[in-house]
């Protein structure tokens, strides 16, 4: 199995009949496919929908007049993502890590796009691409892939081929350049939320290729340092220091900076054990959330799901990570824990950063919460990094 | 790649990846934790924000209940006027913001567009006047004038106007019916304060902005009653002040009527006389000033003496209460208020004070018995008494030799008096006083009601003062320091008496008590008092809290709550020594200094009493008090630099009186006439829908009395006026005020009128009629 994986070429020929076959045969692919990660993921973006429709439904605003309109396009995304992720599972991450070059070479570009008049700004960040149709694209979620495959292949390269247990410090050296690229281009933006993903996501990845504790540690107190100093230089644009402060001083200015976590807090603490019941809740149906679809959606679970609501997506999250992290550690091959260490970092990092945005425990940063926010970029990347999950799990020996 | 070894993983590696999935599972259960904070632990809190978050209240104001006469006539009620709104929150839905809708209605009531959108945009830093400064949600008015034909316009073409309202509101209106203003009685509105909203914000009755509160008088003291409560409904709202839905609504409740003791024709008549009165004592010479009397303020009450209930009160200088209507403009502002108006807004017969003179001596008659001295005496009435050198003259009357303190009375005999209080503040230990002072002529007057308030259901009735040794000290407390300042032993009159008062003002002296014997010296009491006290002697003693409000009438008409006569007390005197009194007292009115105004009277039939007062205020004109009273009712009557009690106040309250039993001036009675000969006991009837019966009223009753003088007989004379008899009966708290709206805007075809105009005639003539054949 892992020759017909290895039998894709970059080339870019349609892959072989034995792809298909591998993955619908029965006694095979499916019955070793993840299936906690792909139900997990399929109910979180199922339960989005409903929750994106919910709010979504009255604001004539947003919805061109269509209730629908953004639960059907959360569908669509949820299956292309779908569609995405069987793409990756098709081709295998080891292929695709011969595709990181171009990859990477295009996320680059796409972030560097963004910066040009073709981009355009959004709640103070200036990260999307609109599109024909009314969709826009938002490269920066894609980085987030790209960087873990890139700095996995380049710290995984020598380890896996047996030269050395650890990758030494040129090699760390060159796949945090690579990381820093991307990284500061999107921090240009500014997209200081996807920023510390990223930031998270290098972490994890250094501390799961076995680079020596000096890096890690050295990196945490770099980013420390480097967090202070764009504070003290002012890099950060008002609206960004505002969030800090409003989230430091909960009380400030609830019509004001502290608006969004003061409503959202509202929202959620309003919705008790069992909630107001799908598509009654005040706060939500009276439009008191700003960015309500996207980045703050566990606030309609918190509201009319309440807390069984909230912690049931809390725990659809924790099965991913569990089961993640589980894959991690069972791969034989670096390569493998490293991508999944990333995602794992990735998800883990952006669903804690999300909801404890919205619980006030956080501050506010433009993340999206992984399967459940309405968002293509996201839902695509998210579902691409299932399917990398998958194909990490599946290219082990049946016997294991 | 296949040679990768399943088991060559690094131990640094796994370890790390364990971290990882440790450091993952705590974050998530923080968040669960933080949730399980969030909505278990402070959920309802959440709620509870959450729900103030998108409710708005939208409150509809309740009618003011009206304030009606003994019989049922209004003196306060509402005026209909036609109100056009406009709600944001339709308009706002609009595709222009209503911008169409506001420039047609704007055409229909001929105001300019800009003028009605100036009126609906809401006030911020930005915006200048005009603009709406009361909630976003509240219908917010455009005109409070328009015409029936404009509002038609607006209602019959609904669909052209979503989002207004052409709808009648209540504003007061105090109707003076037939000329009797009540002004100070029944008080006035004025616009709530800030204050006053924030503080009804969470009750059940908020205010609106817009809302008028009782400042005083009866519109004061009942306003809870009046008010009723205004109806609230919530709407769910969400961000942007969009309505989502209904959520409660309680609908406004008007207010009570108030029916009052008061007969307005009673009324009418007091004012007029009391107002001639003073009139013709302004043409009056003093002598002991040299020029006319100043007449400068009066009162009269007129009092049920069974029960204590107020049939008039006037007090004068008076005003037009309507001019607080919508708001007092400046200019009437100032001259109810300023320091040249003369105040006319206080009630005299409550809030006005003054030694009493002579009407006061029914009090040291009493006292005089209760220290054990005998009625009869005889007592010297020598012209003057002089207590070490100062001398105190008889004012009133001149020696009488030996009389009964009844013919003391009678005449007025200041001497007898004095001669008694100085005796028993000898033998309370003169300038040493003994420790327990008996102090009759004082403990007397507290039991007669004085210095405190009668109790009136009227607000900031004043106390009146009896300068008792306590009051002495109290009041030498307080003043002794600049009394010492300024006082000098030989300078003027007034440092004189201030270093006097330094030396021993804290003492009661001889000459204190022998002033305060005849109501003298530093002796107040208000009309209201004296009214109480004399109708206790009315009726065998009792003493009774004054009371105007007689019952309050729920809107339907269903719950009537009475309002009891109240006593407190009775006269400190035998039923023996009250009859002695009762009888020197139609003494007065018969052959004393009374009787000569009350020439003719059919005292047989309506036994009369009275007591003439004339009280000198140090630097002005003499206080004309004149206090009387029948089986039935007590007439108290001031006059502020009058003249004497009997000159300047008789004449009018035996108008009073002739008015009351129908008397002609030459004494012959007339039962047709009498307005009200006997109280009015029974409330007025209600009808089924709750309004309130009323007779009609004529236009004027003090000239209907008025003596048929040649040439004296207007026009205003004959019948009643039909617009007045078009008003009766009057509902009282509906708004149906459309038929006088009618006649003030004149005639013209208007569409939906012609049948309440045809009705109105139609009344007309049968009142008309019945008035022929009663």
């Amino acid at each position: 199995m892992t020759g017909g994986v290895n039998s894709f070429q970059v080339s870019g020929y349609g892959p072989e009949r034995a792809g298909w076959t591998r993955v619908f045969a029965r006694d095979s692919l499916a019955r070793r496919m993840d299936w906690p990660i792909l139900l997990s993921a399929l109910v979180l973006s199922l339960l989005g929908s409903l929750l994106v429709y919910s709010a979504t439904r009255n604001r004539t605003e947003l919805n061109q007049g269509d209730p629908y309109y953004f639960l059907v396009r959360h569908w669509l995304n949820t299956g292309i993502g779908i569609a995405l992720m069987i793409g990756a599972i098709w081709l295998g991450h080891r292929a695709l890590r011969t595709a990181v070059p171009l990859l990477y070479g295009a996320s680059v570009f796409l972030i560097l796009l963004v910066l040009t008049p073709l981009g355009s700004t959004i709640n103070g960040a200036h990260s999307w691409i609109k599109l024909p149709g009314g969709f826009s694209l938002q490269p920066s979620e894609f980085v987030k892939i790209t960087i873990i495959l890139g700095m996995a292949m380049l710290l995984a390269a020598r380890v896996d081929a047996g030269d050395k247990p650890y990758p030494d410090h040129r090699t760390v050296l060159q796949a945090l350049g690579l990381a820093v690229v991307p990284m500061l281009i999107v921090m240009l933006m500014p997209d200081l939320g996807s920023v510390m993903v990223m930031v998270v996501i290098v972490l994890g990845v250094l501390l799961a290729s076995g680079a020596s504790n000096r890096w890690i540690f050295g990196l945490m107190s770099a980013g420390a340092i480097g967090a202070v100093t764009v504070w003290q230089i002012g890099v950060l644009d008002e609206y960004q220091i505002n969030r800090f402060a409003a989230f430091a001083n909960p009380e400030l200015d609830p019509a004001g900076v502290g608006y969004n976590t003061n409503q959202a807090r509202i929202a959620i603490g309003s919705g008790g054990l069992t909630g107001s019941g799908l598509f009654e809740g005040s706060q939500t149906t009276g439009q008191f959330v700003p960015e309500q679809q996207t980045d703050f959606v566990f606030t309609v679970a918190g509201e009319e799901l309440g807390f069984v609501g909230g912690a049931l997506i809390i725990a659809l999250l924790g099965i991913i990570l569990w089961r993640a992290c589980r894959i991690a550690r069972d791969t034989t091959d670096l390569y493998g824990t490293v991508v999944a260490a990333g995602i794992v970092a990735w998800f883990g990092f952006q669903a804690f950063e999300n909801i404890g945005m919205t619980l006030g425990i956080m501050p506010v940063t433009g993340l999206p919460l992984p399967f459940v926010s309405y968002g293509g970029s996201s839902m695509f990347a998210t579902w691409l990094a299932v399917g990398l999950l998958q194909s990490i799990k599946l290219q082990r020996p049946m016997s294991a | 790649m296949t040679n990768i070894p399943e088991t060559g993983r690094n131990p640094r590696v796994q370890i790390r990846l364990v971290v990882i999935q440790v450091l993952v599972i705590s974050l998530l259960g923080t968040l669960g934790g933080r949730l399980w904070y969030l909505q278990i632990r402070e959920g309802d809190q959440y709620a509870k924000e959450a729900s103030g978050n998108h409710v708005q209240q939208v409150v509809q104001p309740a009618v003011r209940g009206s304030i009606l006469d003994a019989r049922g006539v209004a003196l306060a009620d509402n005026e209909t006027r036609l109100v056009v709104s406009a709600s944001r929150t339709d308009l706002m839905k609009m595709k222009d913001d209503g911008k169409e809708v506001l420039s047609k209605l704007a055409a229909v009531l001929g105001m300019k567009p800009e003028e009605v959108e100036q009126k609906v945009r809401l006030c911020n830093a930005e915006t200048p006047q005009p603009c709406w400064n009361g909630s976003p949600y509240q219908p917010i008015p455009i005109t409070d004038e328009a015409t029936p034909k404009q509002a038609l316009q607006i209602r019959e073409r609904a669909e052209d106007f979503p989002g207004i309202t052409a709808e009648p509101q209540a504003l007061r209106r105090y109707t003076s019916p037939g000329k009797a203003n009540t002004a100070q009685v029944l008080g006035y509105l004025s616009p709530v304060t800030d204050e006053e909203i924030q503080k009804a914000q969470d009750t059940s009755s908020p205010y609106l902005r817009s809302d008028m509160v009782g400042r005083s008088g009866l519109e004061r003291q009942y306003d809870k009653q009046l008010r009723g409560k205004a109806g609230v409904t919530r709407y769910e709202v969400d961000k942007l002040g969009r309505v989502l839905g209904q959520a409660e609504a309680d609908p406004a409740q008007p207010g009570a009527n108030l029916v009052t003791s008061i007969d307005s024709r009673v009324q009418r008549i007091a004012e007029y006389e009391l107002n001639e009165a003073m009139k013709e004592a302004r043409k009056q010479h003093d002598r002991n000033t040299n020029r006319t009397y100043e007449a400068d303020s009066g009162a009269v009450v007129v009092m049920e003496a069974k029960t204590g209930r107020v049939v008039a009160m006037a007090s004068n200088p008076t005003y037009d209460p309507n001019a607080w209507v919508g708001g007092i403009s400046a200019k009437d502002y100032a001259a109810l208020t300023g320091k040249d108006s003369n105040y006319p807004l206080l009630n005299r017969a409550i809030q006005g004070q003054s030694a009493p003179g002579s009407i006061f001596k029914v009090i040291p008659t009493a006292a005089a018995i209760n220290a054990g001295y005998s009625f009869e005496g005889p007592y010297e009435c020598s012209s003057s008494y002089s207590i070490g050198g100062q001398v105190f003259k008889n004012f009133e009357s001149q020696s009488f030799g030996g009389i009964s303190l009844g013919r003391a009375l009678e005449v007025s005999c200041d001497t007898v008096f004095y001669r008694l209080s100085h005796e028993e503040w000898k033998r309370d230990g003169g300038n040493k006083p003994k420790k327990n002072a008996k102090d009759w002529f004082y403990k007397t007057s507290h039991q007669f009601g004085l210095g405190e308030e009668t109790g009136i259901d009227l607000p900031n009735e004043v106390t009146g003062r009896v300068p008792d040794r306590q009051w002495k000290k109290d009041y030498w407390t307080a003043n002794k320091d600049s009394w010492c300042k300024y006082g000098k032993k030989d300078g003027s009159y007034a440092e004189k008496i201030a270093y006097e008062n330094c030396l021993e003002g804290n003492r009661l002296r001889a000459g204190d008590s022998v002033n305060y014997s005849i109501g003298q010296g530093d002796t107040l009491v208000t009309p209201i008092q004296m009214a109480a006290i004399y109708g206790a002697l009315a009726n065998g003693g009792t003493l009774y809290h004054p009371t105007v409000g007689k019952a309050v009438i729920s809107p339907d008409g269903k719950a009537v709550e009475e309002i009891q006569p109240k006593a407190h007390g009775k006269l400190p005197m035998t039923k023996k020594t009250l009859a002695q009194i009762d009888e020197a007292l139609e003494g007065v009115a018969t052959r004393g200094t009374a009787a000569w105004r009350f020439g003719g009277w059919p005292q047989d039939e309506i036994p009369m009493h009275a007591k003439t007062g004339t009280a000198e205020v140090h630097g002005k004109q003499t206080t004309s008090w004149f206090a009387t009273y029948t089986k039935d009712y007590s007439i108290v009557m001031t006059i502020s630099q009058g003249g004497t009690g009997s000159g300047a106040s008789g004449p009018a309250v035996r108008n009073i009186y002739n008015a009351l039993y129908g008397v002609s001036p030459e004494g012959e009675i007339d039962k047709k006439k009498a307005l009200l000969p006997t109280p009015q006991k029974t409330l007025p009837a209600v009808r089924t829908d709750g309004t309130i019966k009323a007779p009609k009223i004529s236009k004027d009753p003090a000239k209907d009395r008025a003596t048929p003088s040649p040439g004296a007989t207007t026009p205003q004379d004959g019948p009643a006026d039909p617009q007045q008899t078009g008003t009766t009966p009057s509902p009282e708290n509906t708004n149906r005020d459309t038929r006088r709206r009618e006649r003030r805007r004149g005639g013209g075809p208007r569409p939906g009128g012609g049948r309440a105009r045809c009705n109105t005639h139609h009344r007309r003539t049968r009142t008309g009629t019945r008035r022929t054949t009663s």
